[in-house]
């Protein structure tokens, strides 16, 4: 418990102020995109419909799609723009989730501004007419004036939502105080993820009071109140924005999907990284398609992937060779399709396999698939909510003529227990998944070849092909990782008791296979 | 076709000249049809009529707060659609019944606002709205309050001053008094028409008040569908109405003045010699 508040109040200068930098600029970029738009929809009625009809639109996607969907197309833009000017830029991490926030921010500034200036008194807007004033003194003079107040309160609304939806940021590559909340509901660290929200939650509040101070003091022309408001406002997102000026440049930019075993390797490459003198950061918690796609556009500079994911996802394959083959023709392909280098295999498979526990296991005299499908009649199968309809089940299936007696399916902590306490007689089981070790079940080999192999295997970037320092950094790791030492690890970030961050989790791995 | 202006015209122009003015809001109706009248400079005119008789419109194409479909407008000798508005709202008064005060601005500022668009310097304006408050007989101490803290009487007198703040030659009033009780009513009234007279301003009035258009103008206007009907002094429109209709119209001042005289009679009959 104190390890996980150390590690948590550890991290948070770096969290919180990539949190307010990316939080003011979608803010700033909001308002400077909304005011225009709002006096546009406020003079032309033909405008003012389809204008807050985008706002509104806008805030009916979910906010991860809309996050998400600006990474393609920048990819998109990027490869436009370096088509056209020979200068492509970063897809990943800050400029989609700027843009995304920014989208998110316009809505209750535009709708506030329109209304609070619409909804003035006609007399007013007559009298100003009146005493000779332009159309852009009787904005200046009269109706941003008079519908500040409105025009502010739309601004602290679209303040909160900007800070709370930054935190989905994180899958998309852009560090957050979501990577508090991701990373911890993935490895059930129960403690980062209410450290991650109460900070994000704290933050909007602090954020807020100090925009409603700076309101009220237009409201009671208190300058004292819009200066207080302000210079905190300001101290604040100076205090994350220095900084990040004055960092020497990070070097290496370290991958990881969304699981605990890749949050514990990118942390055991930045150890390694760092042991070489290496500065590193890490993008974690991305989503599988895109953390492939951001290191082939050298938005990351390495991570660890899975030949078997890389062989269906990626390469569209559907047949199935023998591990070394399909290791080597993914090498090959990676590097000539897409200029990525294969490091070499970490030494350990994350594949699906089936297990049973060991007792059971013995008792029956099953050590393949093959002896479980002559007997899978008399049997049970568990699974977990998808296993069923996957392809791979279907492949195992087939392959072997498996027929169970019944089947049955449970969430995945359930799915452990039921094979342990007898209820099924086998489940599906990550091969690298700490509970294999801790449960006692044996998985059953493959004869036939049924199952992708899911080699894991280290791919640098194609801007870091030449990169021999990298290369020497992380070469240690290759074929040092066994699927016993794999399992320990994750299993001492995922178990419910005594938990590892995966921080502690990397170095306790690297002290054991000897680095 | 041009207009060349005969030998006899005067040589002081109109300060106010419409000729063959009209206006629809539906593209079919007419709210103001053919309207020509013009108004010699110190003139004090009020125009007088039922809702919708197209009134208000006609004030308003004078200072081009509303457009007229056809006909010319003159201001002073000069075509109002050849001036850019609010260059030309600023050389005329305008007040109406919304009185319109800017909440966020104290009364100096609001009694000032005319001649700071104008650019006048900052002192000049200071010293000009002391003398406005004067005028319009509200205590010099007011300059700093809010709109908010005064009463309807009180802000009308404000909005006059407002109105009369860079030296307009013209004042439209635009039923001005219609909201405030008929005492209030009466005395801004009365302190109007001394304003009038003592700054020598041209005043268009709009009122569905005959008994004020009676007591305050020069000259009466009568309106009915959009169409000027009547157009006299108030001695010429009571003793010789050119219809019935404004018969019935200009006889209410006079039987309701008769009635209340015929009650102070039976109150007091020894007073009547």
């Amino acid at each position: 418990m104190n390890d996980a508040w150390a590690a948590a109040w550890a991290r948070l200068p770096e969290y919180l102020g990539e949190h307010v930098v990316l939080s003011a600029s979608a803010l700033l970029l909001g308002l400077l995109i909304s005011l225009p738009l709002t006096i546009l929809a406020v003079r032309c009625r033909r405008v003012r419909w389809p204008i807050l009809a985008f706002a509104s639109t806008i805030q009916t996607i979910p906010s991860l799609a809309l996050l998400a969907l600006f990474y393609p197309l920048l990819l998109m833009l990027s490869a436009l723009s370096q088509r056209l000017f020979g200068q492509g830029f970063a897809a990943l991490g800050f400029l989609p989730s700027l843009l995304a926030l920014t989208l998110y921010s316009m809505l209750p500034i535009i709708r506030n501004g329109v209304a609070g200036i619409v909804n003035l008194p006609p007399a007013i807007i007559e009298a100003a007419r009146g005493v000779g004033m332009t159309d852009r003194q009787r904005l200046l003079r009269i109706e941003l004036p008079l519908a500040a107040p409105m025009l502010m309160a739309g601004v602290r609304t679209a303040a909160v939502w900007v800070i709370g939806t930054a935190t989905l940021s994180t899958p998309v590559g852009q560090t957050s105080l979501g990577n508090y909340i991701f990373s911890g509901l993935q490895v059930e660290n129960w403690v980062s993820v209410l450290f991650g929200c109460a900070a994000a939650a704290l933050l909007a509040l602090v954020v807020d009071q100090m925009l409603a101070l700076i309101e009220t003091g237009v409201a009671l022309r208190s300058r004292v109140r819009i200066l207080t408001g302000t210079i905190v406002l300001l101290a604040g997102v100076a205090a994350a924005v220095i900084p990040r000026l004055q960092a020497a440049p990070t070097t290496y930019v370290i991958g990881a999907k969304n699981f605990s075993e890749q949050y514990i390797l990118a942390e055991l490459i930045s150890q390694r990284l760092a042991a070489g003198q290496h500065r590193s950061v890490q993008r974690t918690g991305l989503g599988s398609a895109i953390a492939f796609r951001a290191l082939s556009r050298n938005d990351i500079d390495v991570y660890v992937d899975y030949s078997g994911t890389l062989w269906a996802n990626v390469m569209h394959r559907t047949d199935i060779p023998s591990r070394e083959a399909m290791l080597a023709e993914v090498t090959h392909w990676l590097e000539n399709e897409r200029g990525i280098t294969v490091l070499g295999t970490l030494g350990f498979e994350n594949a699906y396999a089936l297990a049973m526990h060991r007792e059971r296991a013995q008792a029956l005299g099953i050590r393949s698939i093959e002896d479980l499908a002559r007997q899978s009649s008399q049997l049970t199968m568990g699974g977990d909510l998808e296993f069923f309809e996957r392809p791979e089940w279907a492949a195992l299936r087939s392959a072997y003529g498996l027929n169970f007696a019944a089947r049955r399916q449970y969430q995945p902590t359930f799915m452990y227990r039921a094979v342990v306490s007898g209820e099924v007689d086998v489940i599906p089981a990550f091969s690298s998944d700490g509970r294999i070790a801790a449960d006692d079940l044996v998985l059953l080999d493959d004869p036939r070849h049924a199952l992708l192999p899911y080699d894991a295997i280290v791919l640098l970037a194609p801007a870091r092909a030449g990169d021999d320092e990298l290369k020497r950094a992380l070469q240690p790791l290759v074929g040092s990782i066994s699927i016993e030492a794999m399992r320990a690890a994750n299993l001492s970030v995922d178990r419910d008791t005594d938990k590892l961050t995966p921080a502690a989790a990397a170095r306790k791995l690297g002290a054991a296979v000897g680095h | 076709m041009t207009n060349e202006a005969p030998p006899s015209a005067p040589a002081v122009p109109a300060a106010i000249e419409l000729t063959e003015v009209s206006k629809s809001f539906d593209g079919g109706s007419l709210a103001v049809r053919n309207v020509s009248f013009s108004v010699a400079p110190g003139t004090f005119i009020a125009i007088v009529g039922s809702s919708g008789s197209g009134k208000t419109t006609t004030l308003k194409m004078i200072n081009r707060l509303i457009e007229p479909d056809s006909g010319t407008i003159r201001v002073e000798g000069e075509r109002v659609d050849a001036q850019e508005p609010h260059a030309l709202r600023r050389r005329i008064g305008y007040v109406f019944q919304g009185i319109g005060m800017f909440p966020h601005m104290s009364v100096a500022e609001n009694i000032g606002i005319t001649p700071r668009l104008l650019g006048w310097p900052a002192g000049q304006i200071e010293t000009r709205t002391l003398e406005l408050l004067d005028m319009v007989d509200l205590p010099r101490d007011f300059a700093s309050r809010l709109p908010a803290a005064l009463s309807g009487g009180q802000r009308q007198r404000v909005g006059v001053a407002r109105a009369l703040a860079a030296r307009p030659g013209i004042m439209l009033m635009d039923e001005p008094f219609g909201a405030l009780d008929p005492l209030t009513r009466d005395a801004l009234g009365t302190s109007y028409r001394r304003l009038h007279e003592r700054m020598q301003l041209t005043t268009l009035m709009v009122t569905h008040d005959v008994f004020e258009a009676v007591l305050l103008a020069d000259r009466i206007l009568v309106m009915r569908e959009g169409v000027i009907v009547a157009d006299g002094t108030p001695h010429d429109l009571l003793g010789n109405p050119p219809d019935d209709d404004v018969r019935a119209l200009m006889d209410m001042p006079r039987r309701q003045s008769e009635r209340v005289r015929s009650l102070l009679d039976n109150a007091s009959p020894g007073s009547v010699p």
